[in-house]
């Protein structure tokens, strides 16, 4: 349990990405503030600063949030994950073959989202996918290049199993 | 090995993919440096007010401020009349104008800086649409236009609100009505909206020990900003340095200056250092230039049998407080003033509006998506005035070549492409023949609508584009362009150009993406769909001197005479003799013969490109060459509207456009088609919600709604190929061309279902069901 | 980028928190119960809201759970959207829930925050007013129940250093036949124009909507109206709508006279939808 202070700053431990990082930040810092000023982790990118275009989604424990709308303290004691922390994943792979960006700045949000759709709802139909991208915009594609690279990734997946 | 190295025409994996897949891509505000300054904004909560007094005594009691600036006569700027203070100065006139910049240590001191800052405003009346700025007794808001310094070429009227007046005269519009039978006229109106690029708009402005200005932006702009610099302060463009790095969308709003000036000023305040200004969302929404809007009448006359005579139109843009580049978009507007038809009688006057709107940058179309929204919408019109199908009466009327244009260009089979070709084959996709409306269940319609559109794109008849090839020693060349990557894709065109050209592994072509005024040669700017013909020339160019040189260099070493060699795969061939042959990466960084000898260094080329035969239009009649060349298509769509409730589905959405030839397959269907989403979202939600004293109601992307995922329609997209022969492969421009008739298609559409002409955008239920209210009583 | 500062607890038990909330009352600090936090965080850095403190509820024991007790469906207060609409235990709720802003947000907004919050439509509230909820509110000595409807008018009114713990949902509610149905100006995404919950409870409908005034509500006057059977419904719907009880929102979403025309075509749906045919 945090104790009650009057220190304007605080310091925690913050995991991302499976690395272990000690931050200090007003408790009024978003979590979006200190990855990216903080931590160097400029994947995440800020479009609204308000819950509205996801382009700053990461993953807390495995869901997908928006990194603008939760506080870095609230992060204490989960696990972090950014655009940094995919590497050579299914959906990565599949947005490059699918052409599913252009000019990339929703895309590391709009990737956190359908990594962690791919791998909770496997069996996802057009519902489930719309349900869940509807929370990022992106203002280059017409999102069809996006939903082929989804449905592909889950193809694939189903293949695997 | 031969089909292996063709890249013209194949989906070509993007140079950026990898980054921009990964998180690694950097944009302007992701480049954090140790010791830069953070400027906020106070903006105006008034869309027309005086400024009676400002107070900045409390923000200097905050620690950490560095610099407060306004209440300043800055020096006035705007891309053809300088009508603008970069920072109001005593007045304000639109609804998000910057009023005072503060200056800190960290974002949020700049941020608590602004919150401190004290300012009384007096209201003003305020001018809420150009048809309201086109009234005699209009308040004005440039009462001292005559003293604004501008460019040749821009035609206010002083004691108006009339910004600039472009005219087109063609041939004879009384004559034309005269041999017309039947007249249609219509008048439309929408207000400005947004381009709601993801990335919001991000500056970054230091000033050197010896007056040397860096810019990093995100611009689609930088080497105008060397210009403008000279223009607005004095300042020589060799002292101004401008990078840009990978863009996050820009749809033309990225084209202004703006920011840079703020950040120029303010780090000029802070003895030169770095200053970065960042955007929120609701400033690059309502602060930063918009997308225009517009109140036009088309009327037209036709003869009987549907063949068009006449076309009188007067288009009012809303161009919002300041000029900028709103005189330019209007004097696009007018080159193309009509839809792609042979019309033998054009008179149009073409306005540049002020009113107390945020002002206006380009948008994706230039102005023609507008223009042909109000032309289209009349073109239904008027065949339900003739009783004539609709594409039926445009494929009787499409523009070929031996025509001409609204400013007289006399067009062959290169200049524009095949209109008809593009309307047969529309209708074919679209099942045209089985008729317009269907009748469902449950109270609902389908319908498909459809329309044409062109454009070209009218540079600076002195345009500029150029290209810089530097070879490494594994022989694969490094590519360097001005063309910013703003998305499109263009930079990896450029290198299939590259490779086709120089018959090279794509792999052993690397892009420089960044774009750095100093090391980068000019691309005029990165607008306008002209990257792959104007550079990609600039490439071809650069490519021959490479292909030259290195046959000049391999010539000795082969002992075969230079017209004889051959380049491609990684080598230099002698034609009818391939076993002869000198690998690139032995001669790229000059032969070395086995006694150390060596002859050449790194070859190093270069290119670049200007549209030969531009010229400046006429002022009284329009008259002149503006642009290369006429993209053109039809589109079409398909809705179901439930007729209970006036809410709709767009089912499928259709384009048919020559675009030449296609270089890469998937990215020029993405570009088709994320223009065509973004003209659906145009056509059909977004506009900005003005309230009576015009302030914008909705600078939010959570009331300001662009398309989401699960509301796109079906894309059907096909392309036509009649090559632009001055183009590279015969490319034509295509960027922009998806979105220009989705508003238009979209009108059509719904008008059918309802039987009730629409004129306002955007055509959400709520508007559906007020016409047709209104036309039923 | 919140500019103001403020100090954050999270404390593990409900009267550690309400106890912290008196001491920086004390103080003279605005102490503020954070739950799923996107109205802070949005509405604060815009300097529509104000806190010297931050008191977060997500460390108390049950304080997220959902689960039945008795003859009880409770949920935690903060319970987020998804999860609510994840555990399927009460579909109205679930289905009203499930249109709220968009699913990764929904991931951090809590019921709790809903229907406290300031952003006046408050949708999930609207399943609670027609299921005679019971909230149960935190005080310095424990929880204590009330009807909702004994606090809510127009919001939900809490004394100062109350927050609602939990809501508790009699059993039978949860399978009755329901409909939930919200209109936005356009297509799939956005604010309501209009939203409606409404069950059949022993042959009668109740209706709760969102959107169409500047706070959400249920009317028994205009439920009266609406179940005057003998009567067809678009008059049912007429009648009920003289009893709007309060002025019709004008805004940026849609006029008044168009929201009404959308209320009116919304309430038919969903008679039709629970009466079926032949309306009965």
């Amino acid at each position: 349990m945090k104790e009650v202070s009057n220190n304007p700053l605080c310091s925690f431990l913050l995991v991302v990405n499976s690395e272990e990082n000690v931050v200090t930040v007003r408790p009024a810092d978003t979590l979006l503030y200190a990855l990216r000023i903080h931590l160097g982790l400029t994947g995440s990118k800020p479009g609204c600063l308000n819950g509205d275009c996801g382009a700053c989604t990461v993953l807390v424990d495995g869901t997908p949030m928006k990194s603008c709308l939760m506080l870095a303290v609230e992060g204490e004691e989960k696990a972090i994950t950014t655009i940094e922390g995919l590497k050579n994943t299914p959906i990565q792979k599949a947005f490059v073959k699918h052409f599913a960006f252009q000019c990339g700045y929703c895309t590391p949000g709009f990737i956190m989202n359908c990594h962690a759709l791919v791998h909770t709802e496997k069996d996802a139909d057009e519902t489930v996918i719309k349900d869940w991208l509807e929370s990022n915009i992106c203002r280059c594609t017409g999102y069809k290049e996006i939903r082929e690279a989804v449905i592909s990734v889950l193809h694939k997946l189903k293949k695997n199993e | 090995m031969k089909n292996e190295l063709d890249y013209i025409g194949k989906s070509v994996i993007r140079k950026d993919a990898l980054d921009k897949v990964t998180g690694e891509a950097k944009y302007t505000n992701d480049f954090q440096e140790a010791g830069t300054l953070h400027a906020n904004l106070l903006i105006s909560p008034y869309a027309h007010a005086n400024i009676v007094s400002i107070d900045f005594s409390e923000v200097w009691k905050i620690p950490g401020i560095k610099a407060v600036l306004g209440d300043e006569p800055y020096p006035l700027v705007g891309e053809e009349i300088k009508d603008r203070s970069p920072i109001a100065y005593k007045r304000v006139r639109y609804h998000g104008e910057p009023v005072a910049v503060v200056v800190a240590e960290t974002p949020i001191i700049a941020k608590r800086g602004v919150d401190a800052i004290k300012v009384s405003y007096e209201p003003l009346p305020v001018v809420n649409s150009p048809r309201e700025a086109f009234q005699q007794d209009a308040p004005l808001l440039h009462e001292d236009m005559e003293s604004y310094e501008k460019q040749e070429r821009v035609y206010p009227i002083p004691n108006t609100n009339i910004a600039n007046l472009n005219k087109i005269r063609k041939g004879n519009i009384e004559q034309g009505f005269m041999e017309s039978d039947v007249v249609a006229e219509f008048t439309i109106s929408f207000h400005p909206s947004d381009h709601a690029a993801m990335e919001t708009r991000c500056a970054i402005a230091e000033i050197r020990p010896d007056g040397t200005v860096i810019f990093t932006t995100s611009s689609q702009a930088p080497f105008a900003l060397k210009k403008l610099m000279k223009w607005y302060f004095g300042i020589e463009p060799g002292r101004v340095i401008v990078k840009t790095p990978i863009v996050g969308g820009a749809y033309g709003g990225k084209a202004s200056i703006q920011l840079e000036v703020i950040a120029y000023l303010a780090s000029k305040a802070t003895g030169g250092r770095p200053v970065k200004l960042f955007n929120t969302r609701e400033e690059d929404m309502i602060t930063s230039p918009v997308h225009i809007g517009l109140d036009a009448t088309v009327k037209l006359g036709a003869t009987r049998d549907g063949m068009l005579k006449a076309a009188e139109i007067q288009y009012l843009f809303d161009g919002g407080a300041y000029s900028d580049k709103a005189v330019d978009i209007s004097r696009a507007g007018a080159v193309d003033c009509t839809g792609p038809y042979r019309i033998d009688h054009v008179w149009c006057n073409c306005y540049c509006m002020y009113t107390n709107h945020p002002y206006a940058s380009a948008y994706r179309g230039y102005g023609h998506s507008e223009v042909l929204f109000a032309f289209e919408r009349t073109m239904d019109v008027l065949a339900e005035k003739l009783s004539m199908d609709p594409l039926d009466l445009r494929y009787k009327n499409a523009i070929l070549p031996g025509d001409t244009t609204p400013t007289q260009v006399l067009l062959d089979s290169s200049r524009v492409g095949n209109l008809p070709l593009c309307i047969k084959r529309l209708k074919e996709l679209m099942k045209w023949g089985e008729g317009q409306i269907n009748e469902m269940d449950g109270g609902k319609i389908r319908v498909k609508g459809a329309c044409c559109i062109w454009k070209t794109s009218t540079f600076d008849p002195d345009a500029t584009s150029g290209v810089i090839l530097t070879f490494n020693p594994d022989g694969s060349i490094n590519l360097m362009s001005g063309v910013v990557e703003i998305g499109t894709g263009t930079k990896t065109v450029l290198a299939q150009i590259l490779a086709e050209r120089m018959k090279i592994d794509i792999n052993m072509i690397h892009v420089k993406m960044l774009v750095d005024t100093q090391t980068v040669p000019e691309h005029w700017k990165t607008v306008g769909s002209r990257g792959t013909f104007m550079a990609g020339r600039a490439v071809l160019a650069a490519a021959n001197d490479a292909i030259r040189q290195l046959k000049d260099r391999a010539a000795c070493i082969l002992r075969a005479p230079a017209e004889d060699l051959q380049v491609g795969y990684g080598k230099v061939y002698v034609a009818d003799n391939p076993d002869f042959s000198i690998d690139i990466k032995d001669l790229a960084y000059g032969y070395t013969f086995p006694n150390g000898n060596t002859i050449g260094g790194q070859i190093i080329v270069s290119g670049n490109y200007t549209i030969p035969h531009m010229t400046y239009i006429d002022p009284e009649t329009g008259k002149g060459d503006p642009g290369p060349e006429w993209t053109v298509g039809a589109q079409g769509m398909e809705v179901e509207l439930d007729t209970r409730n006036y809410t709709y589905k767009i089912l499928k959405a259709y384009s048919v456009i020559d675009i030449g030839k296609v270089l890469n397959e998937k990215a020029a269907l993405g570009q088709v088609m994320g223009a065509m989403s973004m003209g659906i979202a145009f056509g059909g939600r977004e506009t900005f919600v003005f309230d009576d004293y015009g302030r914008v109601l909705n600078p939010q992307l959570r009331t300001y709604r662009p398309l989401h995922y699960g509301e796109q329609p079906e894309y059907i997209i096909e392309f036509v190929e009649t090559p632009h022969l001055a183009a590279p492969y015969g490319a034509r421009g295509a960027g922009e061309h998806g979105l220009l008739g989705m508003p238009a298609a979209l009108g059509n559409c719904l008008s059918s279902a309802l039987g009730v002409q629409l004129n306002k955008l955007p055509l959400v239920p709520e508007q559906l069901w007020r016409i047709s209210n209104e036309v039923n009583q | 980028m919140i500019p103001f500062n403020f100090q954050y607890s999270k404390p593990q038990t409900i009267q550690e928190a309400v106890r912290q909330f008196y001491e920086y009352n004390r103080e003279n600090k605005k102490a503020f119960y954070f739950s799923g936090g996107t109205e802070l965080i949005t509405l604060g850095r815009l300097n529509l809201v104000y806190a010297d403190a931050v008191i977060d509820l997500k460390g108390i024991h049950e304080y997220s759970s959902i689960f039945f007790y008795e003859n009880y469906l409770v949920i935690g207060g903060g319970a987020t959207l998804t999860a609510i609409e994840e555990a399927n235990v009460f579909p109205l709720l679930g289905k009203t829930a499930s249109e709220i802003a968009d699913r990764t947000s929904r991931n951090k907004i809590t019921i709790g925050g809903n229907i406290c919050g300031q952003i006046f439509y408050r949708e999930a509230i609207l399943p609670l007013l027609i299921s005679d909820c019971l909230l149960g509110i935190s005080e310095a000595g424990g929880i204590v129940y009330q009807p909702i409807h004994k606090i809510f008018n127009k919001q939900i009114h809490l004394k100062e250093g109350e927050f609602i713990f939990s809501i508790l949902i009699d059993k039978m509610y949860v399978t009755m036949p329901f409909v939930s149905i919200k209109r936005r100006k356009q297509w799939d995404v956005g604010y309501p124009l209009v939203t409606v919950a409404a069950i059949k409870k022993e042959n009668l409908i109740r209706m709760a909507v969102s959107g169409v005034c500047p706070f959400p509500f249920r009317s028994l006057e205009m439920e009266k109206a609406l179940n005057e059977k003998g009567l067809p419904v678009e008059e049912r719907v007429e009648t009920a709508l003289r009893s709007m009880p309060g002025p019709v929102l004008s805004d940026v979403e849609g006029s008044a006279e168009y929201r009404l025309f959308v209320l009116k075509n919304t309430m038919i749906d969903a008679i039709g939808e629970l009466e079926g045919e032949r309306g009965v």
